[in-house]
């Protein structure tokens, strides 16, 4: 198939972006749309132009590495990450807006690469639990319901891509947030931190510049992990627990 | 430091702003329980309109309770404004370079204009006090005040001007759109939304209090303009 590609294009952090059209031809449906920016990215260096830089690293869906905004959507029409996106999921013809992340507190390094330390900051702020190191404890010593475990570990799914947050129209990283709060909240290595996890997530993730929530539901929609919007209601739910108990 | 970070944050701000809405909500359903006593006539509206200012009475001052009423709902308006205003200037500064192309999915237009439906209503209240509590502007006659004539007097004088009715009709179609996001929003962000059920339930609530509530209001000066409520 051929496509027309607009693309963001900017040289360095300081740099002035905008966008730049770009012909390919030859696309076949079975590649993925990370291998359709690569064959176009081998004609630019053919051309002696300078390639289009982009985030991606296991490019099997697991890592949360790519990030690209695709016709307006994170990771593009379907729900899954840009990686294990397909260009049957495209056209002939079809004419394709590639943008970075857009949120401040995700600066543009080049082209379409997005800093995304600002979620490293937020975990560091409070999203893990402290456990002594050595021998690994006898699994069946802290007894776990099964759907507590089950709701945790697809909590746990989150790869931190950041579609949340370029999917919200404020900006706010809440759905990544209420990923981890849920996921550690309900397991009891989770509880002896609970309300300073809480506390330092969200005063790091307002710190960072986020914006805040508006429950309209456009994150869970892009999220290639499917959190769903509950997540945000536990986030909400441990802060006020947390002021409560004088935090 | 203690206690700063968490009552300083977007969700402390947040949870300011779900408590102001869910007094709003309770105000407006009594409202417009209230306004339908115009379906009983002229005597029986003016006697509920008057019975506002003896509740209470003797333990209260005339008009007693209804100055604590609207006191309240004068914080929770202060209260609801100042945290929409912080949180949409948060909102603004965290994406100062927009999208060449951005697709909403999954958000609703309720959603969508909570902002801008909030200014309508603010608008609209403004007029809304002038027109029957602060000014009694009578947009029939031009008169103000006791000679705009009895509640119910000024009330079927306001309707019976068609755009009046219009412009009351247009702002509850904003006062719903923004009960149907802000319902299921505030029990959200209050945290009671822990599961995909209660979820549905809430989000349903925010259906039920919008239609009741806008369909409520809209049935007086409808009727008022059909000819159903008259002098």
């Amino acid at each position: 198939m051929n496509l027309t590609l607009n693309i963001w294009r900017q040289a360095n952090a300081t740099a002035q972006g905008a966008m730049h059209t770009y012909q390919l031809g030859d696309v076949s449906e079975d590649m993925s749309f990370l291998e359709m920016l690569d064959v176009l990215n081998e004609q630019l260096l053919a051309a002696d132009e300078d390639p289009i830089a982009f985030d991606h690293d296991c490019r099997e869906g697991i890592c949360g590495s790519c990030d690209l905004m695709i016709n307006g959507q994170a990771h593009g029409p379907e729900v899954t990450t840009t990686c294990q996106l397909h260009m049957r999921s495209f056209k002939d013809g079809d004419n394709i807006t590639i943008e970075p992340w857009r949120a401040d507190a995700f600066p543009v390094i080049k082209d379409l690469m997005v800093d995304r330390s600002a979620f490293d900051r937020i975990i560091q702020s409070g999203g893990f639990i402290s456990a002594n190191t050595g021998s690994a404890p006898e699994a069946n010593a802290a007894p776990i319901q099964r759907d507590k475990a089950l709701r945790a570990f697809n909590m746990a799914t989150c790869i931190g891509c950041g579609a949340c947050v370029a999917a919200c129209p404020n900006g706010s990283a809440s759905l990544f947030m209420g990923a981890k709060i849920t996921q550690l909240g309900l397991l009891p290595q989770g509880q002896p931190e609970r309300d300073s996890r809480v506390i330092g997530m969200v005063g790091q993730h307002d710190a960072e510049g986020f914006g805040g929530c508006t429950n309209i539901g456009e994150c869970t929609a892009a999220c290639p992990k499917e959190i769903p919007l509950d997540v945000i209601s536990q986030l909400n739910k441990d802060l006020r627990t947390a002021i409560k108990n004088g935090h | 430091m203690k206690g700063s970070r968490g009552t300083r944050s977007t969700v402390a701000l947040k949870i300011l702003m779900a408590l102001s809405g869910l007094a709003f909500i309770g105000f407006v359903l009594g409202h417009m329980y209230g306004n339908l006593k115009a379906f009983s006539g002229q005597a029986a509206f003016n006697e509920y309109a008057e019975h506002l200012r003896e509740l209470g009475e003797p333990m209260l001052p005339h008009s007693g309770l209804l100055w604590i009423l609207r006191v309240g709902l004068i914080v929770a308006l202060v209260v609801h404004v100042v945290t929409a205003l912080m949180l949409t200037r948060r909102a603004h500064a965290a994406r100062t370079q927009k999208y060449a192309v951005k697709k909403n999915v999954a958000s609703s237009i309720s959603s969508r204009t909570m902002r801008w439906g909030g200014v309508t209503i603010l608008v609209f209240l403004a007029w809304h006090l002038l027109n029957f509590t602060i000014g009694k502007i009578n947009p029939a006659t031009g008169d103000t005040g006791d000679a705009a004539g009895d509640p119910y007097s000024l009330l079927v004088d306001t309707f019976d001007l068609w755009w009046m009715t219009i412009i009351y009709l247009v702002a509850m179609v904003a006062l719903g759109l923004h009960l149907h996001h802000g319902t299921w929003s505030s029990i959200q962000t209050l945290g009671f939304t822990s599961t995909a059920a209660s979820r549905a339930r809430a989000k349903a609530a925010g259906w039920i209090i919008a239609v009741v509530v806008a369909g409520g209001f809209s049935l007086v000066p409808l009727s008022v303009l059909l000819g159903i409520i008259e002098k």
